[in-house]
Parts: C-alpha cells; structure tokens; sequence
C-alpha cells in the first residue's frame, strides 16, 4: 500500500464533519464554493437533462415500431429527436463525467482541499443551468427541427422554431465548458500534493485533464459557428448563404471542428474511469500507465485533425477526404492500445467481478464495437454508402452511451461509497449492469444491420422492409429505459439503508480513498505527502519491481 | 422494390464495396472476439483466490509490439479503402447526363431528351450515367443505396455521381440529408432498365424537345446568341466545341469548361475571365431559374457532342 502521511479522524467523528453536514440550508448549497458539493449538483442537474432527453427519444423509438408512423406528425417527430440530440450531448454527455466526478475527485485525488478557482467553479454550474433552461425552453416552447447539428442553410432560413433561442442556450453552456476546463487545468498544474509528480498522476487526472485542454481550444469554435448562425438568421448578415456569396459549407467545417473533438471530451474521461475500476478490482497497476498517458493526449491532438471525415459526401474535395480519412485511422492507433492496455490489466490479477467492474467490462466491450466500426466509417467508399444512415447512429451510440454512459455508471457505482458514505446492494447493481449491456445490444445491433441495408436516419416514416429492425430496436430500447431507471431505486435507498461504507470499501489506492467517506470540507486534515506511483496493490508487491 | 439488399450485384462497384465490408467486419470480429474471449478467461482463470494470480507481466516489448501491430494492419485498411476510392473518382467522358434538381420535398429529374420525372429516375444500365445534380433552398443528398453511392445536393453548385448499372430493377432513392418537416417522405426510385427498354421508354412519353433544342430557344431569347452567335460583333468567345476543353482565364489559370464552370459564367461572369476577352458579360443571376441553366447547359454541351473526346478532353 502507499506510504501516505495522513492523520485520519476517527470514525465517529468525522461522519459530524463531512461535506455533506457542513450546512442544511439551500442556500449552503446553492452557494457552495465546495468542489464536492458543486459535483453533486451538476450530478442532479444533469440526472434531470438525462432524463428529459431520455423521454425524448423513448417517443421516437416507439413511434417507429411503425414504418408510417403512430400517433405523432413530422414536425413532431423532427422537434423530439433534435431535443434528444442537443440535451444530451451538449447538457448531459459533454459535461458529464467531467463536472460530476471530475469535479468531486480531481482535488481529492492530487490531494488538494479545492480547485484553483472555487467562485469560478460554482459560476460554471451556474452559466450551465442558466443555459439548459434556455434551451430547454426554446426546444419545447416553439421547438426546434434542425437537429443538433444546425446545418446551413436550413437553420438559417428554411428552419421553422427558436433556432436562435436553442441556439444562444448551447452558446451560453459553452463559457462552462470553457470555465471549468480552465478551473481543472489549473488545479492540476497547481495544486497537487508534495510528491504527486506528473507521472504518479491517477488515469483519471490525466483524462481529465486532456479533456479541460480540448474544451478550452475547441469550445470557442463552435460559439463562433452558433453566432455565425445568429448574426445570418436574426441580423441577415450574409455567411453561410450562397445566393449571397456565401458558403454552407462552411459552417459544418465550424461545426465538425468542435463537434469531433467533443466526441473526446465525452469519450476521454470514460477512459479514466475505466483505468480507475480496472486496477481496483484487478488488484494490479494499469498496464502500460505510460502508454495509457501519451495514448490520451494523442487522442486529444490528433482529434483536432479528422473533423472532415463527417464530410466525405458533403462536397469536399476528394483528396481532402482521403487526407481525413489516414487521420482518422491513425487517431484510432491510440484508442486500440488503450483497449489492449486495459484487457492486460486483467492479466495476472486477482479479478472480483463487483458492479463497477461489469459497467466496466460493459464499456469495453461496446467501446471496442464503436471503435471498430468507426474503422468502416474512417474507410471513404464504405463512408460514401453509410453516411447519415442507421450505421451511423448505431455507430456513435456504441461509443457515446456504449462507452460514456457506461463509464458514467461505473464512475457513480464505484465512487458511490465515497459521496455518500453508504454501500448500495451489489446483486442490484449487477443485474443494473447486465441489463443495460443487454439493452443496448439489442436497442443498437440492429440498427447496424438496417444501417447497411440503407435506413437514413431521422427518417419519420420508412420503406417497410426494415420494420423488423426497428421494432427489435425499440424493445431494446425499453430494456434500457428500465435498466437506466434501476438505480434510481436501489441508489436512493442506500442513501438511508445503505451499509456504512469505511473510508475505503473496494481497498483502493488513490487519495481519495485516504480520507473519511463522504471527506470533510477540507478534503483531508493535514496534505497528504506521495511517495508511491499511482496504482501500487498488493499485487505489485510480488514483483521484482513496481513496473 | 428490392426486399433484402445486404450484398448488391446492382452494379461492379456495389459489389466492390460489398466485399470490402464484409472482409471488415470478418476483421472486426475476429478482434473483438479476441478482446471479449480474453477478458472473459482473464476472469475466471485470475479470478479472486486463484493460485495463478500474481507475477511479472511483459512490460514494454509488448505494447510497442501490438502499437505497431495496430498502425500497420490500420494502415493497410486505409491503403485498401483509398485504392477502391481513387478508382471511382473520375467518371467515363462519354456518360449519359441527367439533371437533378433537388427542393424540399422533391426531386427533379430531367432526362437528356427532356423527358421530365419527379422523384424517379430512369436510367439504363451497361451504361455510365451521371447525375448532374443542384437544390434549389436547402442541403439535400441522393442516396441510392442499391448501388452504395450518395452526394450531397447544395444550393448554387453542382456536384455529381456517375454509376454504370449491371442488373436492371428498381431501387430505392433516398434523400440522406436532413432538409426539414417532409425530409423522410423525399423518397422515390430508380428504375434501372436494358439499354432497349430504356430507348423504349423514352420514345413512348410523350414527345417533348430535347434539352438542347430547349436551351437553343432560350439561347436566342435571352439574348446570348447576340453577342456569342456566329455573325456577332461583340468580341464574345465562341462556345462551339467549348464543353469539356480546357479554356485559358485571363488571369492565367487553365481551367476545364465543365457544367459548373458554364453555370458560373452565365451567373457570375466576371469570376473566370477567358483569356483576351473584356469582361463585358452581364449577370444572369435572378433572371434564369435552374431548370433554364440545365438547358443552357445541355445546348452549349450540343455544340461539342459531335466531336470525339478522348479521356483528356482534346480534340481527335
């Protein structure tokens, strides 16, 4: 075990001591400068938006149990799916990990009592709130029926709804993102603990990190391409409007310049996450930890370099496609290690399959599937033929909610002990996580199939021979609801039922495991002092050396 | 329509396609069952209590191997995949051209011999087709899937496919971008005939003027021919022989007289100057529709089609 320099508090005590007794007013809350504090409510926040744009998409996919439809009109339809794709990625899937668990471990595990800026932090929850509602408002109240994507010219003049209001709601969420990547950059280059060097890091500190730095250089390029689209729509400025000299084009270069880094603000600290669990309950170091670090920041770099591969059918020139698409196999490099590395953590360990490990395993798995067939869509001819169909949906399906939304429950089933100080029932929790891998095969599988046998996307009604896909999609698609709803029950009832959890229930390293559980406000009573590289089990310990 | 199109003969290319998605998804397999095997017997065999866990692991020789391992079978896709892609890049010279004019909810059509069709396309097959396609609001795209080709279909530009059909049948044709309410009802087919059924078809509709003759009427009545006719005195270029030929720009860049070259010189004329010429020409923008330039277009394409085009486009 680490050598950790640590005065701990006996138990009695500091249960009257943690964060979560500091004050039991709202307004201890709502005005909290503390990072674990402002974790649980982006926590709630975000649960809420998951939700909203979870009912969304249960509407669609159960009208299209039908192939002309059930019970609601086109416009409907188009409203409902571009609520689903903006909530959920811009309110739930961009912030997810990262301002939940990112906020509630990064000072935790560099042994630090706050971020750097703890009033900055508490502003970026509010700016993100502030900005849901706008957009959830212009997304219900007058609607939206672009997609998330606001493509031009469409959004600009032919789009009928609060594209604006939507809009200026995506626009406003972006100064969080961009806070809290520079709150988390800073943290990190600051305020670790004496001895936690840069290569002593946790997995998860370096993903988030990598995330703050894409946050921070890519967010501002997609609030440039929603004030484009503003200033051509509301002021008539003409930009993106060929019959005035300009250039459609030219927004989804924007677009896709944020948008396909995002994909890795979602995907990175699912990665961290994963090499948390995996270590934990493998009871061995990460496996290749400094392959794992240069894998993510390479992952970070070179996902500036692929957004073009959206744009292989768009009218690009078909050199660029295919410049675009060697970048995007090779952004791919890293990501395979990464499985591998992850998969040879298990090697040799001493493995006991707990709920966060199955979400874990669960997230490999769909993970390695989205990943490999994002291969079949980095390819331009096969691109040609599966581009904007079901292929593609399933596709980033596998990585987004296969990958992040899984990482996401293994992140909350691991860490749930340390929040809260309550242990939740683990059989629960392990048929939660079966069920949700099993609903998502059988919601997205399909959806490959009809992907290739050409099924467009956002299609409300569709020619009838791929019925059978989408009604299989859809009964997937109820498992999952309800697997997704499970812990809604077993996690609120551990709140009062649960088992005292111990400061550190799963034996892990980490800092965060240092203190009491939930930590009092200050995190740790002296600052902890590192001697030790991250992940030293007890397994480590029979080797020759920590490598 | 076809009912089960996983694996399309429609034509060579489809089935080119085909078979490199299939030897992925063989690839695929084979990897991920690697990953889920392995994961599934590292879990029993060092499962919590077992006497194999522990020991030293390989360290770096290892992930330098499968690092590079994974660059080079990536690599390999990627060289297999942009092979396939620069091969069908650059359609036949002598393509049978028909014009797409997409608008929410409908497309367009026009055959060569000024047949008219909405949401359909007739084409013949043993024949490379091309469609000459543009939108008149919105991003559209065609997507014909039995063949596995799609392009997106832009406001004020041209852009193209081309496919030489094999197995005649009909086929769906998809809009696959999202246009807006009726985007998944802009939806028709492509009927896909033998070279005679096709010449059939068009000689029982009903009569109707080639483009070219059409664009020859509109060539006179808006007045090009006054400055680019024969016995003109306006010093005009002359457009006989012009389409598909290289055309010398006063700013010195050589550029090829294709369908969107022509469609930018009756729209914006003082873009590409030819070589020796006054930037005399007024605009046409606002005064000709897109189904006027289509016939423009086929007309000033008329003046060359009795010329042999060998593939650089020069004059035999």
């Amino acid at each position: 075990m680490t050598d950790i320099t640590l005065d701990r508090l006996p138990h009695v005590e500091a249960a009257s001591l943690s964060y979560l007794t500091e004050g039991h007013t709202l307004g201890s809350w709502l005005l909290t400068t503390d990072h674990k504090r402002i974790g649980v409510l982006y926590a709630l926040t975000i649960t809420f938006f998951f939700f909203i744009a979870g009912a969304a998409i249960s509407v669609v996919r159960l009208e299209l149990v039908h192939p002309h439809g059930l019970f609601i009109t086109d416009e409907e339809y188009n409203r409902l799916f571009t609520l689903h794709g903006v909530i959920m990625v811009w309110f739930f899937l961009v912030p997810s990990i990262p301002t939940t668990f990112g906020n509630f471990l990064l000072p935790l595990m560099i042994g630090a009592k706050d971020v750097a800026f703890p009033r900055l932090n508490l502003m970026s929850w509010y700016i993100f709130v502030a900005a849901g509602l706008v957009t959830l408002y212009a997304l219900i109240a007058g609607g939206v029926d672009t997609g998330w994507t606001f493509y031009t010219p469409l959004s600009t003049f032919y789009a009928n709804g609060n594209v604006i209001a939507a809009a200026a709601g995506v626009f406003i969420a972006g100064f969080s993102s961009i806070a809290t990547g520079i709150n988390f950059i800073a943290t990190t280059h600051m305020l670790r603990a004496p001895g936690m060097t840069w290569t002593r890091l946790p997995l998860f500190v370096w993903a988030i990190y990598a995330t703050s730095v894409v946050m921070v250089l890519a967010t501002p390029v997609l609030a440039m391409s929603l004030l484009l689209i503003v200033a051509e729509r509301w002021l008539g400025m003409p930009i993106f409007d060929p019959a005035n000299g300009g250039d459609p084009l030219l927004f989804q270069h924007m677009f896709w310049f944020y948008s396909h880094p995002a994909v890795y603000i979602m995907i990175l600290p699912a990665m961290g996450v994963a090499s948390e669990v995996l270590a934990c309950f493998a009871r061995r170091r990460v496996f290749g930890y400094v392959a794992m670090i240069i894998s993510l920041m390479t992952i970070a770099v070179i996902g500036f370099m692929v957004w073009g591969h959206h744009m292989f059918v768009a009218g690009q020139s078909p050199y660029a496609n295919l410049i675009f698409s060697f970048l995007s196999f090779i952004v791919a490099v890293p990501s395979a290690i990464k499985v591998f590395n992850w998969t040879a953590t298990l090697y040799k360990g001493s493995i006991t399959l707990k709920a966060p490990l199955l979400y874990v395993m669960s997230f490999i798995g769909l993970f390695t599937i989205g990943g490999l067939t994002g291969l079949f869509l980095a390819s331009v001819p096969l691109d040609i033929h599966l581009h904007a169909t079901y292929f593609v949906v399933a596709h980033f399906h596998f990585i987004m909610v296969g990958g992040t939304v899984s990482a996401f429950f293994a992140a909350l089933h691991f860490w749930w002990p340390k929040i809260t100080g309550r242990m939740y029932p683990d059989a629960w929790a392990r048929i939660g996580a079966m069920t949700t891998f099993l609903g998502f095969m059988v919601t997205f599988l399909p959806q490959f199939v009809m992907g290739y046998d050409g099924m467009p996307r956002r299609y409300h009604v569709y020619p009838e021979q791929f019925q059978p896909y989408h009604v299989i999609s859809t009964i997937g698609a109820v498992i999952l609801a309800v697997a997704y709803t499970l812990p809604l029950f077993y996690l609120t009832w551990s709140l009062r039922y649960g088992k005292i959890a111990g400061d550190n229930p799963w034996h892990a390293t980490g800092l965060e495991w240092k203190t009491s559980s939930p930590p009092p406000k200050e995190n740790f009573e002296h600052t902890p002092v590192v001697t030790e590289e991250a992940y030293f089990y007890e397994l480590e310990g029979v080797e020759d050396n920590g490598s | 329509m076809h009912p089960f199109a996983l694996y399309s003969t429609v034509s060579g290319y489809a089935t080119s396609v085909d078979n490199f998605f299939f030897a992925l998804t063989l690839l695929s397999i084979i990897i991920a069952g690697l990953v889920f095997v392995l994961i599934a017997y590292f879990s029993v065999r060092y499962r919590e209590g077992s006497p194999h866990s522990g020991g030293r692991r390989p360290g770096l020789e290892l992930e330098i191997t499968w690092t590079a391992a994974t660059f080079f079978l990536f690599l390999f896709i990627f060289w297999w995949a942009a092979s396939s892609e620069l091969q069908a890049l650059h359609a036949p010279t002598n393509t049978l051209d028909i014009h797409v004019v997409a608008k929410q909810w409908m497309w367009k059509i026009e055959q060569p011999n000024g047949i008219r069709e909405i949401n359909e396309i007739h084409a013949p097959i043993d024949t490379p087709v091309r469609l000459i396609m543009t939108s008149q609001d919105v991003i559209h795209s065609m997507f014909l899937p039995a063949l596995r080709i799609k392009q997106d279909v832009l406001p004020d530009r041209y852009t193209y496919l081309w496919f030489t059909a094999k197995k005649a049948g009909v086929y769906h044709l998809l809009c696959t971008q999202f246009c807006g309410t009726e985007h998944s009802r802009m939806t028709g087919r492509i009927v896909l005939m033998t070279p005679q059924d096709y010449a059939h078809w068009t000689s029982t509709q009903q009569p109707a003027q080639s483009l070219a003759s059409q664009g020859e009427g509109l060539f006179r009545s808006l007045g090009c021919s006054g400055c680019h006719g024969p016995n003109s005195s306006v010093h005009a270029p002359d457009l006989a022989g012009v389409y598909g030929h290289a055309v010398q720009l006063s700013d010195g860049r050589t550029v090829t007289a294709d369908d969107a070259y022509i469609r930018d010189s009756i729209l914006l004329p003082r873009k590409d100057i030819v070589a020796g010429y006054a930037p005399v020409m007024p605009s046409f923008e606002h005064i000709v529709s897109e189904d006027q330039i289509v016939r423009l277009i086929a007309y000033i394409k008329s003046l060359s089609s009795d010329r042999v085009l060998n593939a650089k486009g020069e004059r035999k």
